[in-house]
Order: structure tokens, then C-alpha cells, then sequence
């Protein structure tokens, strides 16, 4: 095995992502889900602090580097790769398959990257790969919208890079190591960092493109950019207070969206936003506890969100529709799929599920460190993420007022994809040492006291009685078709609005200058016509006598010139 | 809750479509959220803020912050909210 441990395990993914055209669907549909587990494998047999050199154009490329940070991501990328293979294992589009493999790999490349230009290579890779995901749906509105991600996720990419350089001329170093915010070399990374992870108002790529990727497609996308930028900020900038602020309003806003959006999968979208945001706020508390929260949660957060991905996408798959204002009563035909959907609600924050023995962590550290604000921030932000994907996603789509829809179970695949992910978010909920064995620190946090238990329930239940209540008078907002507006509007509507005013304004300067112009060339050639013409005066044939008269004439002022000269 | 519901189903009639079945389901939420509330006067409370001492304080805080949070954004509609062919109208 040790020709294995000393290379990148994303390789094996990007690499084996190569010949799936070559082989046929039913060998191809094992190797899929063997890849990652072979990758699952190799991260298993890396040794924390393994490094793996080359030098190249006299810098030196850390081409595998591993410690216990990176470790936690390098496993849960391959299960989330597997699980999402699994689900599409019906999905015979070679395009989404290599596209998926090769996105997968380059995440887990990128986190085993040990320098920023090593970095750099994956980091675009994975925005460029992800697209096919989204023009996989094959209709203009996904060409279009893939466009516009792509766009934003090259531009993180060459952001990214010009970081690098700065960094590289202040330091001499290309070294992935803690870079902070001082200097603009820094700042440039962050904002690398801070796109693909959807910081405020950078963040819309997000709700925009996930939605319109394909079934399958949402929930590969789901699992792996946003994470590997927490992972990206957990290494570099772990420890820089701005963002605990950032994160803390990451976590607060798009829950208010999330409550009035009709497309579900856009819904889990701003919800996975919010948990974010979580993340976010434990990097920038930068604590042994807060890191190891973020590592945890983003471990059981790919789990739970991709569970609620997959449901949706399963509904999706056979209703054809996503949206809440189509969507209800659905528990009579897809019971079991309804059952996986609560169970992935619940992993968000009940004991004995996922998202209890690892949100509540960040939360810990952040009272630990007596940020009062943040913290009852965040517990808001945690009553807004129950309540929306909680409480109104399966409430809308499998209870509620029957949309008449009389469909299939989902088909097994997507069954077992789902059943092994809530397998393992309560797996991880009730043996949680599992997960806290593999974090970056040794850990010494205790989530099942009766207080926190008791606290969890109380904000919980009440904030269901609160759903209950208000629906039931008719204060929460129905599902309706809609959209809302958001940051995307600045580039969807008011770009080519004000582009569209633009050129138009410099379309009418410039057809007054074209006139002006031909104007004054007409005119000028009237006037030469005038004189030059054949009716003009210097055009006419004149008289030898009248010469003679006009010499003579000439000779005079000459001579008369030279008298006036000689006085 | 129960009120919501218009039945367009024939035959299969679910244990849940029955408003008896919901409304029970809602009396276990009351009594559940009620034994919740008193629970916090039988243990010892781990407290980082003051706040935290307060009796019920989480039940309360879950409670109001999702009224906030229901009522901010309906109030985000009025503002936000679009016909689902905004974007491509201009097409």
C-alpha cells in the first residue's frame, strides 16, 4: 500500500473518471460506486503528516499533504461521492457521470493540497467540472444559468490566484498555511474563499444554480464546493474575528428567504446557506472546540442536507415538480421517501441525530467566548432553519392539502442512497465518538446533558407549536407561485437594464456624429462643387486678353511693392 | 391544521386524513411543549448568560423568534416577491 499513500486521493477519482464512456452500463454503474470507495480507502491508510513534494518552475508544489484537518473532509467527500452515486445508479448520461467523478475528485484533491497554486489547479477544476451538473438538465434556462456560475466560480478561481501571487511575493512561499487578513495578499484569498462559500451578498450563485442542476445533479453539487471553502477557511483563516460577523449574518438572512421560497430545492438552498454560516462563525472563533464543530458539522451537514437533496429530488424525479404550490399529500404515495425526508429534518438539531452532537458544539464555543449576540444570533438562526426545512418542507410536500398527485415510490436506488444517509445521520447521533474521533482535536465536549437535551427540545417544540399555530390562523405565508428577488437581480435585471440604457445612449451619440459628419462632408463638397464645379468660377475657361490684363496687374503691385520698399 | 385540508382524494383514505387523528396529533404537541416548559424547574442549568436562567427561556425564545421570523417575512414579500417569468420576460 505504499505506492497508494503517497498519492493525492482525488486522483483516483479524477483519474478514474476517464475511461466510464468505455464501459458498458453495467460494469460502468459498479465502478462508479467503486471509485469512491477505493478513494475511501486510500484516505483511510493516509498517515497525518505525510507530505509529498515536487518542484517545479522553481517552486515547490506540496502535492499531498495531510494532517487531521484534512483528513475529516477526505472522508466525508467519498461517502457523500458514493451516496450520490448511488442515487443516480438509474442515470445513464455518461456526461454527468464524468462530470460528477472528476468534480468529486478535484474537492478531495483540493483539500489534500498543500500549497495555494496546488490549490489554485483543483479549485478551478471543481468549478469548471460542476457545470456540466447544471447543463446536464439540458433546457435554456439551465444553459444560461450554468453560464452565469460558471462565470462566478472562474472568477473565485483567478481571484484565488492573483491572492497567490501577492502572497508569494510578500512571503517567498506558496505554502497553504495560516494567511490571515493583514495583508491584501490575504484579503484577495479570503474574498477567493468567501465567493465560493457563499458570504453574504457573494452568495447567490448558489440559490441560482442548484435548483436548476438535474435530479441527480443537485445533490452531488450540494456536498462538495461550499464545504471545500470551509475547509479552505478553517486552514487559512481559522482565529480572524471579521468572520464571526460574516458568519453570523450568513446564518440569519437566508432563513427569511427560505420561509417565503416556493421552489423547495432552492429552499435547502438558502438553508444550506444558513448552515454555512454556522460554519463560518466557528472558524472565525478559531477555538479547538469551535473548529472542531465546524469540522463536525460540515461531516454531518453534507450528510443531512444531501438526505433532504435527495428526497427532493426523488419527488422531483417522479412528479416532475419541485415547488411547494404543486406539491402536498404526497406521504400517501412516497411514504418511505417521507420518512427519510423527516428524518434528515430532524438531524438538523434533535437528540439522537447528526446535527445535535455537531451544531451544538459551535454554539458551545461561541458561549464559551462570551460572544452574547452571535450566540442568541445563531440560536435564531437555528429556530429559522428548523422551521423552514423542518416544519414546511415535508409539511407542504408530504402532509398538507393534497395535490392530487398519485405516484410511484422512488425507485430502490434512490431508496437505498437515502436509507444509508439517515442510517448514518442517526448512527452518528446516538455513537457520536464515532465523529468526534476523527476531528482535528482531541475532543472533551458532552452533548447529552439534560440541559443541553432539555434546551434542544424546548426551542424545538416550540418553535413546531409556534408553526402549528400560525398556520392554523393563517398568519404563515402560503405557498405561492413565485420567486423573490435577491443579489442576483443586481446582474439578471439591472445589468442589462442599465447595459441595455447604456448602449442605447451611445447608440444615439453616436448616430448624431455620424449625421454631424455627413453633414459637414456634404456641405464642404457643395462648396468645392461651387467653385470647382463645372459651373464654377475656377472652373471656367478664361479669355487670353483678360490674362494679359491679370499679368500686368501683378507686375504692377510688384513694382509698386519695391518702390514703396525703397522710401 | 386540520382545516387546511381539501380532500381530492378517492379511495385511499389515509389514518392522517382524519381531522380526529390531526387534532390529537396537535393536543400531544400542547402537552409535549407544556411538560417541556416545567421540566426546566426539575434540573440544574449549565448557563453561559444570564438570560439562560430565566424559567422556560428556550421554549420562550423558540416560540417568539419563529413568530419574528414567520412575520418579517411575510413582511419580505411585499417587497421581493415576483411572478415566476421576471427574469424572462424580457425575452
Amino acid at each position: 500500500m505504499t505506492a497508494i499513500a503517497s498519492i493525492n486521493p482525488g486522483l483516483i477519482l479524477i483519474l478514474g473518471a476517464l475511461p466510464i464512456p468505455l464501459l458498458p452500463q453495467a460494469i460502468r454503474r459498479l465502478y462508479l460506486l467503486a471509485l469512491p470507495a477505493l478513494g475511501f480507502a486510500a484516505v483511510y491508510q493516509l498517515e497525518p503528516g505525510t507530505l509529498i513534494t515536487m518542484e517545479a518552475f522553481g517552486l515547490t508544489l506540496e502535492l499531498l499533504q495531510v494532517d487531521r484537518l484534512s483528513l475529516v473532509w477526505g472522508y466525508i467527500f467519498n461517502i457523500a461521492a458514493f451516496l450520490g452515486f448511488l442515487f443516480a445508479w438509474h442515470d445513464r448520461d455518461a456526461v454527468q457521470q464524468i462530470s460528477a467523478m472528476i468534480y468529486a475528485g478535484a474537492a478531495i484533491a483540493a483539500v489534500f493540497a498543500g500549497d495555494l497554486v496546488t490549490l489554485f489547479i483543483y479549485w478551478e477544476l471543481t468549478g469548471i467540472s460542476s457545470v456540466f451538473l447544471i447543463w446536464a438538465s439540458r433546457t435554456d434556462a439551465a444553459y444560461r444559468c450554468g453560464m452565469r456560475y460558471l462565470l462566478i466560480q472562474v472568477s473565485s478561481g483567478v481571484i484565488l490566484l492573483s491572492g497567490t501571487v501577492a502572497w508569494y511575493m510578500l512571503t517567498g512561499s506558496i505554502d497553504f498555511t495560516h494567511i490571515g487578513i493583514d495583508s491584501l495578499a490575504g484579503k484577495l484569498i479570503l474574498l477567493a474563499f468567501g465567493i465560493k462559500c457563499a458570504f453574504p451578498l457573494l452568495h447567490n450563485w448558489l440559490q441560482d444554480s442548484y435548483p436548476e442542476a438535474t435530479v441527480t445533479g443537485t445533490v452531488i453539487l450540494s456536498a462538495f464546493t461550499t464545504k471545500l471553502a470551509v475547509y479552505a477557511l478553517a486552514r487559512g483563516f481559522a482565529g480572524t474575528e471579521v468572520l464571526i460577523y460574516i458568519g453570523a449574518v450568513m446564518a440569519v438572512f437566508p432563513v427569511f428567504y427560505a420561509l417565503i421560497e416556493n421552489d423547495l430545492r432552492r429552499l435547502l438552498a438558502y438553508a444550506l446557506n444558513n448552515q454555512l454560516g454556522f460554519m463560518v462563525v466557528g472558524v472565525g472563533v478559531g477555538t479547538e472546540l469551535a473548529l472542531n464543530g465546524t469540522a463536525a458539522q460540515a461531516f454531518s451537514h453534507i450528510l443531512y442536507k444531501g438526505l433532504l437533496f435527495m428526497t427532493m429530488g426523488a419527488v422531483l424525479f417522479r412528479t416532475g415538480t419541485c415547488k411547494a404550490s404543486e406539491l402536498g399529500g404526497l406521504f400517501k404515495s412516497m411514504p418511505l421517501t417521507a420518512g427519510f425526508c423527516i428524518i434528515g429534518a430532524a438531524s438538523m438539531a434533535f437528540p439522537l441525530f447528526a446535527g445535535f452532537v455537531s451544531k451544538s458544539m459551535i454554539i458551545t464555543a461561541v458561549a464559551v467566548e462570551h460572544h452574547s449576540v452571535i450566540w442568541g444570533t445563531l440560536l435564531f438562526a437555528s429556530v429559522g432553519v428548523f422551521l423552514t426545512c423542518g416544519l414546511k418542507l415535508p409539511y407542504f410536500t408530504f402532509f398538507g392539502q393534497d395535490s392530487g398527485h398519485r405516484v410511484k415510490e422512488a425507485p430502490w436506488n434512490m431508496l437505498a442512497a437515502m436509507g444509508l444517509t439517515a442510517f448514518l445521520c442517526v448512527f452518528i447521533g446516538c455513537y457520536p465518538a464515532v465523529l468526534y474521533d476523527i476531528l482535528p482535536y482531541p475532543v472533551d465536549y458532552k452533548p447529552y446533558t439534560s440541559y443541553h437535551v432539555i434546551q434542544q427540545l424546548q426551542i424545538m417544540m416550540f418553535t413546531a407549536l409556534a408553526f402549528v399555530i400560525l398556520l392554523t390562523f393563517r398568519i404563515y405565508p402560503m405557498d405561492r407561485k413565485s420567486i423573490n428577488l435577491d443579489t442576483d437581480w443586481v446582474y439578471r435585471k439591472a445589468g442589462p437594464w442599465a447595459a441595455k440604457r447604456l448602449l442605447g445612449a451611445l447608440g444615439a451619440m453616436g448616430s448624431s456624429i455620424e449625421s454631424a459628419l455627413t453633414q459637414a462632408t456634404t456641405n464642404t463638397i457643395t462648396v468645392i462643387k461651387r467653385h470647382h464645379g463645372p459651373e464654377g468660377m475656377m472652373a471656367k475657361t478664361l479669355h487670353l486678353s483678360s490674362m494679359v490684363v491679370w499679368v500686368v496687374a501683378f507686375l504692377a503691385f510688384i513694382l509698386l511693392m519695391d518702390f514703396v520698399r525703397g522710401l | 391544521m386540520s382545516e387546511e385540508r381539501e380532500h381530492k382524494t378517492e379511495g385511499r383514505r389515509s389514518w392522517l386524513d382524519d381531522p380526529k387523528t390531526v387534532r390529537k396529533i396537535v393536543l400531544a404537541l400542547f402537552v409535549l411543549c407544556a411538560g417541556l416548559f416545567f421540566a426546566d424547574g426539575f434540573y440544574e442549568k449549565h448557563s453561559h448568560f444570564g438570560a439562560e436562567d430565566v424559567f422556560g427561556f428556550y421554549a420562550l425564545y423558540g416560540f417568539v423568534m419563529c413568530v419574528v421570523l414567520v412575520v418579517g417575512a411575510k413582511l419580505m414579500r411585499v417587497f421581493l416577491m415576483r411572478d415566476e417569468d421576471y427574469y424572462d420576460r424580457d425575452r
